[in-house]
């Protein structure tokens, strides 16, 4: 199976503080990647330069084609969703709002109306607080927003920040089960940046670990897991 | 395009140069009334107005970063304080400009008490609205009897003192003269020193000033009111120049006036006060022959113009050349 | 209380051509951020494309439409070209833009059609209204009339709608906007554009009243500044609440405890007495800056 996204040296800086010197990945289509590290490892600065929010330098390929430089509402249109850490809320809006917005480049009316219903099958408590302003949502709720709005874009490739920060194991535990199904089910593309590299590493099939800046370790998931050295000196657990 | 902030750079000017270029510079300031004709002394006096009232405005605007769009408003007040007290009082003409001053010190410090709560837009909104509302102020009936309204006050034009061998328009310039020039030594000191730091620091990085102990809130009433101060004595020498007073001479268009001036005179520069207030003082006169609307479209294209091309406005870019010189004179005596 | 009435009403009417102003300033600070002080002359510069239009012998209603959408081309354009360069820039060259854009329309006004008042037509009928014992001109009625037809497009626009849908997005979270796709940059010049129309329907309303000259606009531009701060500067329905308020205020004020001839300083106290003790004005939102 072809690589659905290859990043080869990838650098990136805010301003004059470089923060990434040089990053190499692949993501296989269909598959969940995980990118594990510890805080300021530069893991969010990685989904960040995806998606051309932050200066980079190196080349980034999706579907073959080069997509480094292009502007972040161009690769949105490629079919990648990016769930942002902070969870980028349109908080003054309501929920459905959110979503709508999520929907805002498919031209298809029926097949949205259906993803709504879709997304509501998943996250109940998003169609009781449907017409609630989304800023007053819970931190779980918000969570399962983000990732609902990224879903309506019906993406081939979903970025997800730390979705796990600031959440309730049981929530985290309904979100990633989910992540899981749609990533069975529509075979949608994760690349999942996380801080708890055990749920991590529960979900995805492939991790890579960063660490200032740099691509320190990769391999498939479980095998990383249940080797406890490498768990300890990289993972820390 | 951020409107630069040369002063505090050490002048790029050397000094022995500097001090002759400033005598120099006075010596012609001087010989002027005697060379060109009345009517040129007047235009020559109005610049030095202008150039008190830019330093005021840039103060506020250029030092403390306040924007201001109402200082006509102020102008306005030290004109009219100046004329009712010769008109009315009978004061004598250079008493008046204490007076003027001190009012507007108040007025301006009053105003900024409020205003302290506002920042960018909101006090530029603020001070706009003073700005457009003045005129209608000035014509308040109850105030009839000082103001005589619509129709203004005249002012006789001054002698010279001790039978000097000068005619008023003379006598006049060089009054305005000496003023202008004593308080431009006194904002000098004042921005050059501490206070000036001061206002630097409340206006790139207010709070960073404030956790090192710079009363915002108390140097920023203060800016307000001392920039209302030099506006205000420069509209009561405006006054006695022009000799009239009425409420349609002040209105929005005059605090838009002033606005240009600093920004293509130089925001945060002492010298910008005198250019800005040659542009503003000659570019009508010129314009207006082409058309009534001239001298605004003018403005306009100037305003956008400068701040895409020379956000440091005149001043700025003189200063930046005599740095590019002084750059490539020593580059010159390297390769010797 | 007759008296009283016919205050209230007449402020209602002028208020419906602060209201409309109001909406224009409303949709750029929405979308921007930012105020724009050279909106009453761009609505001004406008009036006078619609009157050359009819001059022309264009129909009053085929030049009231294409007035609208030549503003609506001219607002794009400037936010494109003039503005977009200082959008981030400190606020100083922004005022400063504005500033100059202000004066360029009103010289340009100036210079084209000279500073003689013209006449602007109404397209309501001559004949005054009456309820009971007062009378209106059907014109007055009118202008709160289209004011508040804006207002109900507006609202529509901006509820159902996919574009006023980004549009709010774009303006309140510019980065999550790109994420879902949005072209933030065009959704400002949007912005600019509705406004520009607004604004010029707002003149075109006020123009038989007060006749057309290039300062026409001055005055009114301070009261929709009233208006629109007492109502919440990015409230839309605020904005028009605050024009109607803010008419009706001026017109008492006026009659009653001022005199006439300062009435614009009830602009004046209005806008600096909300500045100061609610930035947010009714209907805003209070928006927290960040150390």
């Amino acid at each position: 199976m072809a690589a659905l996204l290859e990043v080869s040296n990838l650098r990136a800086a805010y301003g004059s503080t470089r923060v990434l010197h040089g990053i190499e990945f692949v993501l296989e289509e269909s598959s969940i990647t995980a990118l594990l590290g510890a805080n300021g490892a530069g893991k969010t600065t990685t989904l960040r330069a995806l998606c051309s929010m932050v200066q980079t330098s190196g080349e980034i390929r999706f579907d073959g084609r080069r997509i480094d430089g292009n502007a972040t509402e161009d690769i949105v249109r490629l079919g990648i969703a990016h769930v942002p850490d902070g969870r980028g809320t349109f908080v003054s809006l309501s929920t459905e709002e959110n979503l709508r917005l999520g929907a805002y480049l498919r031209k298809d009316k029926r097949a949205v109306k259906q993803d709504f219903e879709r997304i509501y099958s998943y996250f109940p408590r998003l169609k009781e607080r449907r017409y609630q302003q989304a800023g007053t949502l819970s931190g779980g709720e918000q969570q399962m927003l983000a990732v609902s709005r990224a879903l309506m874009l019906r993406p081939r490739l979903l970025l997800l920040d730390e979705p796990s920060f600031g959440l309730a194991p049981l929530v985290v535990r309904e979100i990633f089960d989910i992540m899981r199904a749609i990533n069975q089910s529509q075979k949608v593309s994760i690349l999942l940046v996380e801080q708890n590299a055990a749920i991590a590493l529960d979900l995805a099939d492939h991790a890579y670990v960063i660490e200032t800046g740099r691509v320190v370790l990769s391999g498939r998931a479980d095998a990383i897991k249940q080797n406890d050295a490498v768990r300890r000196s990289y993972l820390g657990y | 395009m951020t409107p630069a902030s040369p002063e505090t750079a050490p002048s790029s000017v050397p000094r022995k140069p500097r001090v002759i270029a400033l005598a120099s510079l006075l010596l012609i300031a001087c010989a002027l009334p005697f060379v060109v004709n009345n009517y040129h002394t007047f235009q020559l006096t109005l610049v030095l107005v202008y150039a008190i009232a830019l330093l005021g405005l840039n103060i506020l605007t250029g030092y403390t970063g306040q924007i201001s769009l109402g200082h006509g408003a102020f102008f306005a007040i030290g004109a009219y304080v100046a004329a009712i007290l010769m008109d009315k009082f009978g004061l004598p003409y250079w008493l008046t400009l204490p007076v003027a001053g001190i009012v507007c010190l108040a007025a301006g410090f009053f105003f900024g008490l409020p205003a302290l709560r506002l920042e960018g837009l909101h006090l530029a909104l603020a001070t706009f609205a003073l700005g457009v509302s003045m005129p209608q102020l000035l014509k308040y009936p109850r105030l009839e009897n000082w103001t005589h309204s619509t129709q203004g006050i005249v002012i006789i034009k001054p002698d010279p003192p001790f039978g000097l061998p000068i005619n008023q328009d003379q006598w006049l310039y060089f009054f305005t003269l000496a003023v202008a020039l004593a308080m431009f030594v006194f904002g000098w000191n004042l921005l050059r020193g501490r206070v000036g730091r001061s206002l630097i620091a409340i206006r790139d990085q207010p709070i960073a000033a404030e956790a090192m102990g710079v009363h915002n809130a108390l140097y920023k009433s203060l800016a307000f009111g001392v920039s209302a101060m030099y506006t205000g004595i420069a509209g009561a020498l405006g006054a006695i120049a022009v000799q009239f007073v009425a409420p349609d001479s002040f209105t929005i268009f005059l605090s838009i006036t002033l606005f240009v001036g600093i920004v293509i005179g130089g925001l945060a520069s002492i010298s910008g006060a005198v250019y800005g207030a040659i542009f503003i003082q000659f570019v009508p006169n010129i314009a207006d022959q082409i058309s009534r609307a001239a001298p605004w479209a003018i403005y306009g294209v100037f305003l956008i113009g400068f701040i895409y091309l020379m956000p440091v406005g005149v001043a700025g870019a003189i200063d930046i050349t005599w740095v590019r010189i002084r750059r490539w004179r020593k580059r010159g005596r390297i390769a010797i | 209380m007759d008296a009283f009435l016919d205050q209230v009403l007449a402020g209602l009417a002028t208020g419906g051509i602060y209201a409309s102003l109001a909406l224009a300033l409303v949709m750029i600070y929405r979308a921007t951020h930012l105020v724009n002080f050279a909106q009453g002359e761009m609505a001004m510069f406008s009036t006078y494309i619609a009157w050359t239009l009819i001059e022309a012998g264009v129909a009053y209603w085929q030049a009231f439409f294409l007035t609208v959408a030549i503003a609506f081309a001219l607002g794009v354009l400037i936010e494109r070209v003039i503005v977009r360069p200082v959008e981030q820039a400190p606020v100083l060259s922004v005022v400063v833009v504005f500033i100059g854009l202000l004066v360029i329309f009103n010289s340009l006004a100036g210079w084209i059609y000279t500073y003689t008042i013209k006449v602007f037509p109404s397209p309501f009928p001559e004949e005054p209204v009456r309820v009971g014992i007062h009378s209106f001109s059907a014109h007055q009625i009118g202008a709160v009339g289209v004011t508040l037809v804006v207002l109900a497009i507006l609202y529509a626009f901006f509820r159902y709608t996919s574009v006023g849908l980004a549009m709010r997005a774009a303006a309140q979270n510019p980065d999550s906007s790109r994420l879902v796709g949005i072209r933030v940059a065009w959704m400002l010049a949007l912005g600019w554009g509705l406004a520009a129309a607004i604004g010029a329907i707002a003149g075109m309303m006020v123009a038989p009243t007060v006749y057309l000259d290039p300062n026409m606009m001055a005055g009114i531009l301070l009261y929709a500044f009233a208006a629109a701060l007492v109502g919440g500067i990015d409230s839309p329905g605020g904005a028009v609440l605050g024009g109607f308020l803010v008419g009706v205020l001026e017109n008492l004020l006026g009659a009653y405890v001022i005199v006439n001839e300062i009435k614009l300083s009830v602009a004046l106290v209005l806008i600096i007495g909300v500045l100061v003790v609610r930035p947010s004005g009714l209907f805003g939102k209070i928006h927290v800056t960040r150390v």
